[in-house]
């Protein structure tokens, strides 16, 4: 076999994914799994914030301890997404993987410091985006609940809330394709993701340029199939535009039958 | 006249955005039957005064009794008053993400806690009475405005109410549209449903109220029955107002 220095560009690149093939897609498995669940965990985290910011005060209704409450949890939320919004990941891992060892003595493994770090920043930029997912329904449907007896709680979850997760699946989608290329900033807490790999591989060999073209098409092709299957996910929600039409003389019979009911 | 019930009174609202004072000092009542048309000039305060009914917006000043209790008093449960005065609005705000029968379906089971099949019933009753039924499948965003507007007078009769606000019901519809909808409203005025209806409609004023009341500037000018109002105005105001609809 030619030594590596006479190999052409295409050569190389067939070596590379002979030697360390494997190794390039355990790497890219462990970007997809801490992307995957910390996109997971930060929408939830996302959805909490972002309900609490949009919880309305009545000053005449509310007792004081109550809006005290919530104006203080509103205060320190909004505090938590400045903070992580506005520092980058790459020092939120390396804060929460040394310091919190150094200063706390909080032994976080790097695996509980990844998903940690990932999922706390896509919380806080999710919580903006549900914030305004929240907003962006029309008036008019709280409005709407309100009129008909429910309180802010019942609308939210009956009524704003689905309508908001509609708005923000493109705000979800968005995160997860940012994550999955973000996690590389991990490898500084030496999480072996397809990042670390690459260094690793092209340490060995200097192949540099070669391993970094087929890293760039690993990711590209987890991003692409990710907003695929995003909007294959919103077209599914979107759900059919046709509905049936229920004849009238059979209506007595189907009281109990017809209409497929979301309600719960 | 036998005695009827007095379901709500109003004395001394205010309300005020700011500096500007959209009500000053209404008084009216509503009585069991009442079918009660609140006309006048847009920016009169017709509207806020029906928001102010059902506290979407919160009065300045003033009391709104509900069976003699006062329900802008902080210790009122607000939400058991709401699902005895249902609303109707202009633009209908049927909920985007349900069904027509989950429309319809969605206060009495969650708000009510009645059982689905109770509730099923109840929709499909009041959805039968506004010619709808056949519609139960489909999202509002399907239907045509006078379809929403009615299935949203089958979402707010679905809660049982004592009385039923509609805050311009047609005026976000065609003419043909606005007949359907009229229609749904006259047969429940004739079924003695209590009503307070903010409307541009004079015809349908003058033919189906029991009593009219004229707003301008945030004032209630002048109220009488459907024959006084319409037949023989006595103010100025309402005789220059009611001048400007020919076919009455």
């Amino acid at each position: 076999m030619a030594s590596i220095s006479e190999m052409s560009f295409w050569q190389r690149i067939i070596f590379l994914l002979q030697q360390y093939g494997s190794s390039y897609l355990k790497g890219a498995g462990t970007t997809l799994v801490i992307a995957l669940v910390s996109t997971f965990i930060g929408c939830l985290i996302g959805f909490a914030v972002g309900i609490v910011q949009t919880i309305p005060l009545d000053p005449k209704r509310d007792s004081k301890v109550k809006r005290l409450l919530i104006q203080l949890s509103k205060i320190l939320l909004k505090a938590y997404v400045e903070l992580f919004r506005g520092t980058p990941m790459i020092v939120q891992a390396v804060f929460i993987y040394y310091g919190a060892a150094q200063v706390f003595d909080i032994h976080l493994g790097m695996w509980q410091s990844a998903f940690l770090v990932v999922s706390i920043n896509t919380g806080a930029y999710m919580a903006e985006s549900v914030r305004g997912g929240i907003i962006s329904v029309d008036p008019g449907q709280m409005e709407g609940a309100k009129a008909i007896g429910m309180t802010h709680f019942q609308a939210m979850v009956n009524v704003i809330l689905p309508q908001a997760f509609r708005n923000i699946i493109p705000q979800i989608g968005n995160n997860f394709i940012i994550n999955i290329k973000d996690t590389s900033v991990l490898s500084i807490i030496s999480i072996v993701d397809l990042f670390f790999v690459h260094k690793s591989v092209a340490g060995a060999y200097y192949t540099y340029f070669e391993s970094a073209t087929i890293v760039m098409a690993i990711y590209l092709t987890m991003t692409l199939i990710a907003s695929k299957l995003l909007n294959l996910w919103e077209r599914y929600l979107d759900g059919n535009d046709n509905y049936e039409l229920v004849d009238k003389m059979d209506i007595g019979n189907q009281m109990h039958s017809a209409g497929r009911s979301a309600v719960r | 006249m036998s005695e009827k019930e007095r379901i709500l009174e109003i004395t001394h609202l205010v309300k005020s955005f700011g500096s500007h004072e959209v009500l000053k000092d209404i008084h009216f009542s509503v009585d069991q039957g009442d079918v009660i048309s609140i006309i006048g000039a847009s920016g009169s305060g017709k509207s806020t005064l029906l928001r102010c009914i059902n506290l979407l917006e919160t009065p300045t000043s003033g009391s709104i009794l509900y069976h003699g209790k006062d329900i802008t008093d902080a210790k009122m449960n607000i939400y058991a008053y709401r699902e005895k005065v249902g609303m109707v609005f202009q633009n209908f705000n049927l909920f985007h993400n349900l069904t027509v029968l989950d429309n319809c379906m969605v206060g009495p089971i969650k708000v009510k806690k009645k059982k689905k099949e109770e509730a099923r019933e109840l929709a499909m009753t009041f959805l039968h009475k506004v010619d709808m039924e056949q519609f139960i499948n489909a999202k509002p965003r399907q239907l045509s405005g006078g379809q929403q507007q009615r299935v949203a007078i089958a979402r707010a009769l679905a809660m049982e109410p004592e009385i039923l606000l509609f805050d311009e019901p047609t005026s976000a519809l065609d003419p043909q549209m606005v007949g359907e909808v009229l229609n749904v409203m006259t047969t429940l005025a004739e079924e003695g449903m209590t009503m307070l209806i903010v409307t541009h409609e004079m015809a349908f004023a003058r033919d189906v109220s029991s009593h009219v009341v004229f707003m301008a500037d945030g004032v209630i000018e002048e109220e009488g029955s459907s024959e006084e109002v319409f037949g023989n105005p006595q103010k100025e105001k309402t005789k220059d107002f009611l001048s400007r609809f020919r076919n009455l």
